[in-house]
């Protein structure tokens, strides 16, 4: 069974992925709610406009995506130096990078699916909190943030999984660097340019499965006690 | 507890333009399906912004356009009962119960959960999700959860509507609970007829987006030029009676008012107690001459007061029968057969089982003497 344990630079790249597609599903999440309230309550100029860009990395090939990131957050680009200069925040080359091309890449997924969400809700519960005495805040925080709840579930897993799988933007983006940016399906690439990497690529591959059947059944468990809340049959 | 409206309001084709002004008790917009009801609670509930006007709870403008002043609906501290519920699926029956209060200050936080669920038959549900009840359940959920708020006026928008005939009676009595013993201010939506004449003591008769006619509800509902509104079929007088005694024997319950003694199929109250009778203008009959040998066991000595002035075959007699108001529905064939005219002595007869359980509730605390200001407007 030797040849089922992983190396430790096998190990690195797993830990790196996992820490990876948490920090990007985690920190697009308050922007994808957000931005999933505005596209499915707001009637505004701009809107469809808005909706596109969000969508715009589940249709670029995504070495583009990674490339507009580069020349936007790279060290030398306009929002990655004022970044660098003001908050010590840094992308390039580091697994920040990798996060961030992660978090672009599912943030479609986990827009749509929130935004399903929001349109089911039905927006006369919200009015009927109102009359009892809630602002908008808690009104939101009190009655549309838990009937979301089963869409956010849903849109965080699949943001997680696209983060798992992101392999072309985070490359072109932050390179392929071990211990840093090299995710999981950046080391199975490297496997498979290497004579007798096989092993080494079938093994991640096995974690990469082994994750991704957790995901979906925490995300089921989920659904289930959400929606066991909600007393839907 | 006041309440002043003054708002006009376009939406769409629809022009609504609703003034009149009430105090206390149960105050019933009646009026049939699209004459603006619910736009005027919505605007009191500030889920609507007027065009223009004003709507005045206990001094307090709430909203005044000329003025600038807009409460928003969480600041205004009216309880509101929605046609459908409206509670919320992700939180248990108590905790929908309790949501207000969360935003009561705690000075104000008067009703307390306890006597709401007594007062509302719900302490068997408390634990349980909106989800699992029924409509009726979900409707007394949602008149608890308003109630604790601490509302100053309940805002109640066809609350029987979506209900069928034996939940709308297991509920009446829980609303005159309401209006009596907790007096809660009620604004009540409905296009009922008899919930109207059971429970209002204050009626805002609604026609086309214009208040056409507002008053104690008796001296409304006996108004035979208001009828066409009133709904013909289920209209009629309002009689305040006592219980005057029980005849266990014949199962029958007899009740004093100022136009006679009447005689009911057993009614479930107290000795002593008042209660408001509908009586329907198509149940009543009249006789030129003391009727003999009739089954009928309720036939009061009266005066034809008043004939309506319908063109079609049917019209309205109004008939004093000794400072009580009565409305009858007749042929104009019986009205010329009989010759009637203001003045005419007749007899008034009404048959004992016309009343059923939703034509005879508690008489309304505040509404004998209301002192809303009656009148057209």
């Amino acid at each position: 069974m030797d040849w089922m344990a992983l190396s430790p630079e096998e190990w690195t790249a797993v830990r790196l992925s996992l820490k990876v597609a948490v920090t990007a599903t985690l920190v697009s999440l308050p922007f994808g709610i957000a931005i999933a309230m505005v596209l499915g309550r707001g009637r505004f100029w701009g809107q469809s406009l808005l909706n596109g860009l969000v969508l715009l990395p589940l249709i670029l090939p995504p070495v583009v995506t990674g490339y507009i990131l580069l020349i936007l957050f790279g060290k030398r680009g306009p929002i990655g130096s004022f970044l660098a200069e003001h908050l010590g925040i840094v992308f390039s080359f580091r697994w920040t990078g990798a996060a961030l091309a992660c978090g672009v890449m599912g943030f479609p997924l986990l827009v749509r699916a929130i935004r399903l969400s929001v349109e089911a809700v039905d927006f006369r519960l919200e009015e009927a909190a109102g009359t009892l005495g809630a602002n908008r805040a808690w009104i939101f925080l009190t009655v549309t943030l838990p009937l979301i709840l089963p869409g956010i579930i849903a849109g965080m897993v699949l943001c997680f999984a696209k983060a798992m799988g992101e392999f072309g933007a985070t490359i072109t983006f932050v390179s392929n660097i071990p211990g840093e940016t090299q995710t999981l399906p950046s080391a199975i690439y490297t496997f498979t340019q290497v004579p007798g990497g096989d092993a080494g690529a079938f093994r991640l591959t096995l974690v990469s499965v082994a994750i991704s059947m957790l995901a979906l059944f925490a995300s089921e468990l989920m659904a289930r006690y959400a929606n066991r809340r909600l007393d839907v049959e | 507890m006041t309440l002043a409206v003054d708002i006009t309001h376009r939406a769409g084709k629809f022009l609504l333009d609703a003034h009149f002004a009430a105090d206390g008790g149960l105050v019933a917009l009646f009026g049939r399906s699209g004459s603006g009801k619910t736009s005027i609670v919505n605007v009191i509930a500030g889920l609507v912004r007027p065009d223009e006007g004003r709507v005045i709870v206990d001094g307090e403008p709430l909203v005044d356009t000329k003025r600038g002043i807009f409460v928003p609906p969480h600041r205004r501290r009216l309880g509101y009962v929605f046609q459908e519920g409206r509670l919320f699926p992700h939180l248990t029956v108590r905790q929908n119960l309790l949501y207000g209060r969360w935003f009561t200050p705690p000075a104000e936080r008067r009703a307390d959960i306890g006597q709401v669920a007594d007062l509302l038959g719900l302490g068997a549900l408390l634990d349980r999700r909106p989800g699992r009840l029924s409509g009726g359940e979900k409707q007394r959920v949602a008149i608890g959860r308003a109630l604790l708020s601490n509302p100053r006026l309940l805002l109640m928008d066809e609350p029987l509507a979506s209900l069928d005939e034996a939940r709308k009676a297991e509920i009446l009595p829980y609303i005159e609970r309401l209006r009596d013993q907790a007096r809660v201010p009620i604004v009540y939506v409905s296009h009922s007829v008899a919930e109207v004449a059971r429970l209002a003591s204050t009626m805002v008769l609604m026609s086309n987006g214009k208040v056409a006619a507002v008053g104690p509800t008796p001296a409304i509902m006996q108004r035979i030029d208001l009828f066409p509104l009133t709904g013909r079929a289920e209209a009629g007088a309002i009689i305040e009676a006592a219980v005057e005694r029980h005849d266990e024997r014949d199962g029958l319950t007899e009740l004093r008012s100022r136009a006679g003694l009447w005689r009911l199929p057993r009614i479930d109250a107290a000795v002593g107690s008042r209660l408001r009778l509908h009586v329907r203008a198509r149940d009543v009959m009249l006789a030129r001459s003391e009727p003999v040998d009739v089954s009928a066991l309720n036939v009061f000595a009266g005066v034809v007061a008043e004939l309506g002035d319908d063109t079609g075959p049917i019209m309205q007699v109004r008939v004093d029968c000794g400072g009580e108001t009565l409305v009858a529905r007749l042929t104009r064939y019986s009205v010329q057969r009989l010759a009637l005219e203001p003045g005419t002595p007749v007899h008034a007869l009404v048959k004992s089982v016309a009343f059923d359980r939703r034509s005879v509730g508690a008489a309304a605390g505040a509404s004998l003497g209301g002192d809303a200001d009656t009148g057209d407007a």
